[in-house]
């Protein structure tokens, strides 16, 4: 379970969390919208750590993450991320950006590590990829890697930011596919996105902000059929457009 | 016209000691090489450690390294520090400059080049769990050395001529040392130093064929 409590969070002067207060239950699917610069990349970003906050509680299972004894290392294992950005070790072929953090992180073998890479590769449809490097690969290929890569971890919970927006068109579907078989999966899941079908058939509830503040959240059916806040109400009319 | 008459065997038969020279300078070369990556580093992480102490060590260095003769960098590490009662020997003295010069040239390429690493590497790598030092080493030191490669190179190749500074601080070992110690007792200037200009001009060629190999099979991305 992920709780977040009250949390605020400032850039130097620049407040980009305003009180935040959420939960996510295990296996739960949970979209989050919102226009850009609302503070939904640094909140996920203060989930699993990178980011230190200002105030209030992030727990995952009961740890608190930005506590002084905490060992985010050890945090991070079970909490995968993906970013917008492909981030994809280019000096490693496919099999090696998989394998590199069981190895080095888990001290897993390298049998036992390849197993597992290949599995996941297999699973977001890269198996014939393996041997190739980053560089050689698309787009959206590259985005399942760093998803196979995540999940090689076998972490608990997956968030991912915008993970399509860096995308061609025409390999958005690719990738939404992997996701969606993830939450069939029962991963449990915060999922920022501008895929507003993705969002409404894929997650349990969705969560829109607005300049720093969770200005809305419900379950996705509802969310979308009767949006309640005025802000949310402008942003999906904005998009349905 | 010239009075000269070229001595071609004499200074030949001395190859085999300008060989063993060329033997103690790419010794010097090497040596000076893998001290002065190791602190470039080091220089690197003091330039980008925040601390102020730290970086003013690390700028000094590298401004001096960069914009002074390397002849002044290899006579203050003899003659300069003797004045304070420090003396290290010639080969000592030499291996100090040029590691001095190498670690300065290195230390502002690697700088550039981690710049050229975009921050989420380091990002995702810890997402992942590493610790900061594995990330470092993993996922940003293998991306550093492959864009500074090519400077690591040519700093090997100028390594490798600063040697011949060395007679400067009366070492007298390595090729050119043993070139102009064979000039003294033979007279047989152009021959030997022709010669000895030809051993550079191939150790150099070597370098740069070795490294061409290196680099196909180490950066196959
Ligand atoms: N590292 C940073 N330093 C300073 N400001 C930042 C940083 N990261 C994000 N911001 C600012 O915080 C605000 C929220 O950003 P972000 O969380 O990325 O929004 P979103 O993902 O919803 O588009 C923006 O105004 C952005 O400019
Ligand atoms: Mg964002």
């Amino acid at each position: 379970m992920i709780e977040i409590k009250d949390v605020h969070k400032s850039f130097a002067t620049l407040e980009v969390l305003k009180g935040i207060n959420l939960t996510v239950e295990k296996g739960e699917v949970l979209s989050v919208i919102g226009g850009s610069g609302s503070g939904k990349s640094t909140l996920l970003t203060c989930i699993n750590g990178l980011e230190p906050i200002n105030s209030g509680a992030i727990l995952v299972d009961g740890t608190e993450v930005h506590a002084k004894s905490t060992d985010l290392n050890k945090l991070r294992r079970k909490i995968g991320i993906v970013f917008q950005q492909f981030n994809a070790f280019p000096h490693l072929t496919v099999l090696d950006n998989v394998t590199l953090a069981p190895r080095k992180v888990l001290g897993m073998g390298k049998k036992q590590a390849e197993e597992i890479a290949v599995q996941q590769l297999e699973n977001v449809g890269l198996g014939d990829k393996i041997n190739v490097y980053p560089g050689r690969l698309s787009g959206g290929q590259q985005q399942r890697m760093a998803i196979a890569r995540a999940l090689a971890m076998s972490p608990e919970y997956m968030l991912f930011d915008e993970v399509t927006s860096a995308l061609d068109p025409q390999l958005v579907g690719e990738v939404l596919d992997t996701l969606k078989m993830l939450a069939d999966d029962g991963m449990t899941m915060i999922c920022v996105t501008h895929e507003m079908a993705f969002a409404r058939d894929v997650s349990d509830r969705v969560a829109f902000f607005h300049q720093g503040v969770m200005a809305e959240i419900a379950p996705s059916d509802e969310f979308f059929r009767a949006p309640k806040h005025p802000e949310t109400q402008k942003f999906l009319s904005n998009i349905r457009e | 016209m010239f009075s000269y008459t070229f001595q071609w065997n004499q200074a030949l038969a001395r190859l085999p000691q300008m060989l063993e020279g060329a033997l103690v300078t790419m010794q010097v070369a090497i040596m000076s090489m893998v001290l002065g990556i190791l602190i470039a580093i080091i220089l690197t992480g003091f330039r980008l450690s925040g601390n102020k102490f730290l970086n003013a060590v690390a700028v000094t260095w590298i401004e001096i390294a960069r914009n002074t003769p390397a002849l002044f960098q290899i006579y203050m590490a003899h003659f300069g520090v003797a004045s304070f009662g420090i003396h290290f020997s010639p080969f000592m003295s030499l291996l100090i400059g040029i590691t001095f010069n190498n670690a300065g040239y290195l230390s502002e390429n690697f700088r550039g080049a981690l710049k050229a690493i975009p921050e989420t590497q380091t990002r995702s790598a810890r997402s992942l769990g590493m610790p900061p030092i594995m990330a470092f080493r993993t996922v940003v030191l293998p991306q550093m050395l492959r864009i500074s490669f090519l400077p690591m190179t040519n700093q090997m190749v100028w390594a490798v001529l600063m040697t011949s500074l060395g007679v400067t601080v009366s070492m007298n070992a390595d090729l050119y040392g043993v070139t102009q110690d064979l000039n003294a007792l033979t007279f047989r200037t152009f021959e030997l130093f022709a010669i000895a200009g030809v051993i550079f001009y191939i150790i150099v060629k070597v370098i740069n064929l070795g490294a061409r190999l290196i680099a196909a099979r180490l950066f196959r991305y």
